[in-house]
């Protein structure tokens, strides 16, 4: 008999809830009439609190351990797979926020559309299942399985729309190029497998430090990590894989858009340094200079094709490509094992803060949908300020933080990024990121000076139903805060770090 | 009694993992001889037939052959999308099934557990059902 | 014996793709696959995985391969034409192609020289029995994760093949000489004389279409 036991289910028991209510909302969705949907979003919303709790539940547990004085060490559940160490456990809490945000922007967006259906919140709740596994799998089935299972509600979810061939296209272009990477990055999982002889993440660090030893032929490991990490760099959208993106959040819904760009990108990079660290660590000289390539292609690459964008979605789309070339510079800088961390905790501060500052620019964007304006054109922007001052501020609160200007939270991202880059001696890589900063604040200042300088092409007033208020007041709030007094959300940062810090597993991993 | 039993059919799963583990091929070499007679009788018939019927091909006998009509037009035309649903969903419940057979021939060794969670696992599937039921997927209109 | 099976399949494997690609007609290509994915199954058994074998023809030659006539059948696809072929493809991919396949055979055959810490054919995880404790065991949370995306599956599968509740099919009332026609047409199938009549009735039927 496997001995399964209490504290396994407890460790699961987010995932659990969140399928559970989604089951609810699948079911119940087929009892409401139309006038009624929104009850499903409140049942999706109730899930994600719940989950929240289970959440918080083992976080106390990480409290409990520290009270007794006992080093941090992860918690491990259903025979090695499921891994919950502090990381998983912020990046629990970054996809329910997210998810959380997006079901407040989505319910009067889903009307205008008239696509107000229950299976868009059941697969928000999926894809969070999806996500949780990516974020705290210790097993290379876990992560795969729950990969495709975030990355299967998404494409359903961009094509959500049914009657707009936007959407279709970008759906289908999403799912067949989402399946040829996810079969790269299977066929780099199964030489992964075939090197160590097995699917834990520790083993096959542990093989491959063997495989790195000096003196032994390389090729295969190689093989290996270039075909995983050309199918993580797809998941994230980085350069030379990056073609889906723009049209894929050009013709998703604008809600679904900003929740690709923040959770599910946030949940890829879990799923990324889950591979890059705790997998693939002993083979650090051999990805750094791939990394390298890639991070100056993606900031290359996101920042220049931004700056002609005519559609706003789009231009965000190539906004969230340069970000994930900043993001990856943390990578380079710094592992969480090596004496510098700071590149690491670059990291999650940067999605921290992306997430809310995203989700705010695609909530403005998706405010702006009526009944026959799409509003994603960035001359629907025209004279905004004029028409609804309230949202026109707060957009450009959130495009000053994505700019990295200093008061906003998007600064203490690129500031930790690029502080762990200087420290670790890569200067020009830094002198590089900040000229592309520079460039970046051209295309985000082209979309404020719509936004104030220009006048606009209708008077009809932009009405905010409550939940988009709470969305935006939220984001908006978050990207304030963080920036003007960032000590909690970086203690959070650095209490989520603590178990790579953990010698016992520092060394368990090296 | 029960024990003995179960004693019994470990150490028979045992047994035949291990026989199907080493000498793998040669268990289905009846399977592979299957095949190749399977192969050889169309092949076999097909040559024969040839070798002894007349050949006498014309025009009129090698034409489609439709009720005693000339045919008419294309036999190709374009099928509605409902064969795909179906087709797809009966995709997704073979691959439900394919993980039955781990279960069933575990079911006696996992007991109650085993039991649990593969109920939990059709559960998951049957609301999927219920609802592509609901949503009339499976009406053919 | 099982180097023969082994190679015997192989080629068959590699034969049937190369049909795959090479067919001109969908319908030849589809068929090539489910050779490629039979001798696939059988180089499965030969390396000890009986219950992947099994799948691979429940699940890829039988039911995949459904799938795909009838995508084949709802496109209506006919023979593709012959086109040269992008000339930067084939310079850049015929040489790439050699040197990935060099580069992968090179280092396989260099760790069978090596060899020491090779599994014995099928020493883990072949039959279902072995399959089905490890499924219960090591991978238990995966397996159930995997029912939810078989769930969604579904749910991809209704939503975004554009299934709407669908309206009523478009019935109008038929005029009486129209169904004259339609009747003669009835009545003239499956007589080898009434052939050209049924031409000519359905001559007037387009004619009459036009003028409407």
């Amino acid at each position: 008999m496997p001995g399964f036991h209490r504290g396994d289910y407890l460790l699961a028991l987010p995932m659990m809830l969140l399928t559970l209510f989604a089951l609810g909302v699948l079911l119940i969705d087929l009892l409401l009439d139309r006038s009624s949907k929104v009850i499903n979003a409140w049942a999706a919303f109730a899930g994600l609190a719940f989950s929240a709790a289970a959440v918080h539940n083992i976080q106390r547990a990480f409290a409990d351990q520290a009270a007794r004085g006992e080093p941090s060490s992860p918690f491990f559940a259903f025979s090695g797979t499921l891994m919950v160490d502090r990381f998983a456990v912020f990046f629990f809490y970054l996809f329910l926020a997210a998810a959380a945000i997006t079901i407040l922007m989505s319910v009067r967006y889903l009307e205008v559309e008239d696509e107000h259906h229950g299976e868009y919140y059941a697969l928000i709740l999926f894809s969070v299942v999806g996500m949780m596994c990516m974020a705290a799998g210790n097993d290379l089935i876990l992560l795969f399985i729950g990969l495709e299972l975030m990355a299967v509600s998404t494409y359903i979810l961009v094509g959500f729309l049914r009657r707009d061939r936007r959407s279709n296209e970008a759906a289908l272009k999403y799912l067949l190029l989402g399946a040829f990477s996810s079969g790269i990055f299977a066929y780099g999982l199964s030489l992964l497998y075939g090197l160590a002889g097995s699917t834990n993440l520790q083993q096959i660090s542990m093989a491959l430090g063997n495989a790195m030893a000096p003196g032994k032929a390389r090729v295969v490991p190689a093989v290996a990590l270039v075909t995983t990490a050309a199918g993580l760099f797809f998941k994230i959208a980085a350069v030379p894989f990056h073609q889906w993106a723009p049209d894929a959040y050009e013709g998703a819904p604008t809600s679904i858009t900003g929740f690709m760009s923040v959770a599910g990108k946030a949940s890829a990079w879990a799923l990324l340094l889950r591979i890059f660290l705790f997998a693939l660590g002993p083979m650090r000289p051999l990805y750094v200079p791939i990394l390298v390539f890639v991070a100056i292609a993606t900031m290359t690459g996101g920042n220049l094709a931004a700056l002609t964008q005519s559609n706003v979605k789009r231009l965000f789309a190539y906004s969230s490509i340069a970000h994930v070339g900043y993001i990856m510079l943390g990578l380079i800088a710094g592992t969480a094992f090596l004496p510098n961390p700071d590149g690491i905790r670059g990291i999650l501060v940067y999605l921290l803060v992306y997430t809310f500052m995203n989700l705010g620019v695609f909530g403005v964007i998706a405010s702006l949908r009526r009944r026959d304006i799409i509003g994603d054109e960035l001359d629907d922007l025209n004279g905004l300020f004029f028409k609804a001052p309230t949202e026109a501020v707060l957009m450009l609160t959130f495009l000053l933080s994505l700019a990295g200007i200093p008061p906003l939270a998007g600064f203490y991202g690129k500031y930790f990024i690029f502080l762990a880059l200087i420290e670790s001696g890569h200067y020009a890589l830094a002198t590089l990121a900040v000229i592309y900063v520079a460039v970046s604040a051209y295309y985000y200042l082209r979309v404020a000076n719509a936004m104030f300088m220009r006048t606009a092409g209708d008077r009809v007033p932009v009405t905010i139903s409550p939940g988009m208020w709470a969305g935006l007041a939220i984001t908006g709030a978050a990207t304030v805060v963080i920036g003007i007094y960032p000590e909690p959300f970086l203690r959070m940062v650095n209490w989520s770090m603590h178990v790579a810090q953990n010698p016992t597993v520092a060394q368990l991993l090296r | 009694m029960r024990l003995t039993a179960l004693y019994l059919f470990a150490s028979f799963s045992d047994f035949q993992q291990g026989r199907g583990s080493v000498q793998m091929p040669e268990n289905y070499v009846p399977a592979f001889i299957f095949i190749a007679v399977a192969l050889a009788i169309p092949v076999v018939t097909l040559a024969i037939a040839k070798a002894v019927r007349p050949d006498n091909p014309f025009g009129t006998k090698l034409m489609p052959y439709e009720c005693g009509v000339d045919p008419e037009g294309s036999a190709r035309g374009r099928y509605t999308v409902r064969f795909y649903i179906v087709a797809i969903l009966f995709v997704v419940f073979d691959v439900e099934t394919i993980f039955l057979f781990p279960w069933a021939v575990q079911a006696r060794t996992l007991k109650a557990f085993g039991f649990i969670e593969m109920m939990v696992f059709l559960a998951i599937l049957i609301v999927g059902y219920i609802w592509i039921w609901k949503k009339g997927a499976l009406e053919w209109v | 014996m099982h180097l023969g099976l082994f190679i015997a399949f192989a080629v068959i494997c590699v034969a049937g793709a190369i049909s795959l690609v090479a067919q001109r007609h969908p319908i030849n290509s589809a068929l090539s696959l489910i050779v490629v994915m039979g001798s696939l199954a059988v180089l499965y058994l030969l390396l000890g995985a009986e219950f992947v074998a099994a799948i691979q023809l429940i699940v890829y030659a039988g039911a995949i391969m459904v799938l795909f006539v009838f995508v084949i059948m709802l496109l209506n696809a006919g023979a593709e034409e012959r086109t040269r072929g992008s000339r930067v493809a084939m310079a850049l991919g015929v040489p790439g192609l050699i040197v990935v396949a060099g580069v992968l055979m090179y280092t396989l055959a260099g760790h069978t020289a090596a060899g020491q810490d090779q599994l014995a054919i099928g020493a883990t995880y072949g039959p279902p029995v072995a399959i089905g404790r490890s499924l219960f065991r090591e991978f238990l949370l995966p397996f159930e994760v995997t029912s939810i995306l078989i769930l969604i599956a579904i749910m991809g599968a209704v939503l975004l093949a554009r299934y709407h509740a669908a309206p009523a099919p478009e019935t109008r009332a038929i005029d009486p000489d129209e169904a004259g026609d339609l009747l003669q047409l009835a009545g003239t199938h499956g007589s080898a004389a009434g052939a050209r009549e049924r031409r000519r009735a359905e001559h007037r039927m387009r004619e009459r279409e036009v003028t409407r």
